[in-house]
């Protein structure tokens, strides 16, 4: 299923669109999350999602999934309509770790993503197992594939569940807050990976976070989910201080580094009743 | 029973161990059966569903009486309420293990009503005590023909819906939100294996009873799980642990003449706590043995 032409030109004109969001709305237990939201994505993209919690960034992820259906508009992931067990996409849930004690081998994990929804009794396949082995070294997990997934470290199993959600010969790869959790190291190394996978196999990348810091020098264009609207532009027309503080409805001031980098820093509320982050 | 003690003659000693007509069905009933639990408990181990085994086979007691009390089989009655309780738990759609505190509760007061009734549908059939010991602990040495049958049907079916369903099973157990973007049915799933739970129960509280049961439908699972990660090799293992307890079980139980349940017991038992003392016993030596990093679990 992977193409070999991975030049994909980032104008969102038709043959490129990675996913399409026309008029969509999301009502969930009566509520509606967001609604009139229309935004393209182009192929090849890196695409961040931010906004507070609770604003609906994941059911923005899972909408594109078809795990949460719409109430109104439509979604197409590369021209087709949304359906769950796309082999083009590729999906990171957010999650806690995996239990300590959970004794299955990283590698078969990773096998999962190729045909662990399949029926019957798993033949080995030298192809599949080649094929998952690759998807390992790319990610750098060569060296603990074969350790229970349950005693990686967060950072390992973040590599690890990449493997996962590329194996199937995934184009568009969804992210739900893959840094969570991680120290700064593993932040920047994982976020590298993801840049490195999104350019070289020209992989759509959507990622949710709550903090942009240590993606926003990779972000091509940014999806801000707030108050039932989603607002998407490009990161330097979106991430400013009048904008964000908006968005989050709390002050936030976006500076620029002495390399004209971006940093987001959420300042000190005068009166503060709750911890600030 | 016994006239001939066992020699240093296997042949001799298997020989002697299958004369008797009750000794060919326990061996029988007891290979289906621990095929069965070994197979199935991989999966009850991996999932963590220990407690809704044992859940199952307390259900299981009044349906066994019940069976009894109308003379039908009582593999028959356990297999009705077995699988009643089964899809009763997967129509609530909770997860038993999970430590819910309020349903512990309620799940302990359905438990003791089980007990209870099972207690009195005994009683309304003879009244005699043996009937309720049997099937708290184990009837293997009285199996009839019928029931060595209907075994053999449970354990065909059940194993093959296993191997229908292992696949997606592990997957839907290991990384269920990922499974269910690709595709496959969670819920449906866990329904399904709860049934094929609900049967592996009900044919092995024969052998084992039902107080008994972990023996052969969680210890082997947890042995052969602490052994190796891998799953081919490790539901393999679980299989052939069952089938050792059960066997080496019943041939002690024949030369000594004392309970099956108490042999196969402790040689889970004994087992485990090997592997385990094993394992712990290479960490030190190896100098493998750190600290957890802590993980900072939030409830999602």
């Amino acid at each position: 299923m992977r193409d070999e032409v991975r030049l994909v030109d980032k104008k969102p004109d038709g043959r490129a669109t990675a996913a399409v969001f026309d008029r969509a709305a999301v009502r969930l237990g009566g509520k509606v999350v967001w609604r009139d939201v229309s935004f393209e994505v182009a192929g090849g993209e890196f695409v961040a999602i931010l906004g507070p919690n609770g604003a609906g960034k994941s059911t923005l992820l899972k909408a594109l999934l078809g795990i949460v259906p719409l109430t109104a508009g439509s979604v197409k992931v590369f021209g087709q309509p949304v359906r769950r067990g796309n082999d083009e996409v590729g999906y990171l849930p957010q999650r806690r770790r995996f239990d300590p004690d959970l004794r299955i081998r990283a590698i078969d994990l990773v096998r999962m993503g190729l045909d662990g929804g399949q029926w019957g009794v798993p033949l080995p396949s030298k192809s599949k197992q080649e094929r998952v082995e690759e998807m390992v070294a790319l990610v750098g997990a060569t060296g603990y594939a074969q350790r229970p997934v349950g005693e990686l470290s967060g950072g390992e199993q973040q590599r690890i569940l990449i493997a996962q959600a590329l194996v199937s010969g995934a184009r568009m790869l969804m992210l739900d807050e893959p840094l969570e959790s991680l120290d700064l190291n593993n932040q920047q190394a994982i976020s590298n990976l993801i840049r490195g996978i999104c350019q070289r196999q020209g992989v759509t990348v959507l990622l949710v976070a709550h903090d942009v810091n240590p993606i926003l020098p990779f972000v091509d264009r940014v999806v801000y989910v707030a108050g039932g609207q989603v607002v998407c532009g490009k990161p330097a027309d979106v991430i400013r201080t009048e904008t964000l503080t908006r968005l989050y409805g709390a002050p936030v001031e976006v500076l620029t580094t002495s390399d004209g980098r971006l940093v987001v820093v959420g300042q000190h509320e005068p009166v503060s009743y709750h911890a600030d982050h | 029973m016994p006239q001939q003690g066992p020699s240093w003659d296997l042949v001799a000693d298997i020989q002697l161990l299958l004369q008797f007509h009750f000794m060919q069905n326990a061996f029988i009933a007891g290979t289906l059966v621990a095929l069965l639990a070994g197979a199935a408990g991989y999966f009850v181990v991996l999932r963590g569903q220990s407690f809704a085994a044992h859940m199952l086979s307390q259900v299981g007691f009044p349906g066994a009486a019940a069976g009894v009390l109308l003379h039908v089989s009582p593999v028959l009655g356990l297999i009705v309420f077995c699988l009643a309780a089964a899809l009763g738990i997967g129509w609530a759609g909770r997860d038993l293990d999970a430590g819910h505190r309020a349903e512990s509760a309620a799940v302990g007061s359905i438990l003791a009503f089980s007990l209870g009734l099972g207690l009195l549908f005994f009683r309304l059939y003879a009244g005699s005590a043996a009937g309720i010991y049997s099937f708290l602990f184990g009837t293997i040495l009285g199996i009839s023909d019928r029931d060595v049958q209907l075994t053999l049907v449970v354990a065909v079916l059940s194993f093959a819906a296993l191997a229908l369903i292992g696949r997606p099973l592990v997957f839907a157990t290991v990384d269920p939100d990922v499974a269910e973007a690709r595709g496959v049915n969670v819920q449906m799933l866990s329904i399904g294996f709860l049934v094929v739970l609900a049967f592996a129960v009900a044919i092995t509280v024969q052998i084992v009873g039902t107080l008994l049961i972990f023996a052969l439908l969680v210890a082997p699972g947890a042995s052969a799980l602490q052994l190796t990660a891998r799953p081919g090799r490790a539901l393999a293992l679980s299989v052939a642990l069952s089938l050792a307890f059960t066997w080496l079980g019943l041939a002690l139980a024949y030369f000594t003449d004392l309970p099956v349940g108490f042999f196969i017991t402790s040689l889970a038992f004994a087992t485990y706590v090997l592997i385990r003392a094993a394992k712990g016993a290479a960490l030190v030596r190896g100098g493998r043995l750190r600290f957890r990093e802590p993980s900072f679990a939030t409830p999602s």
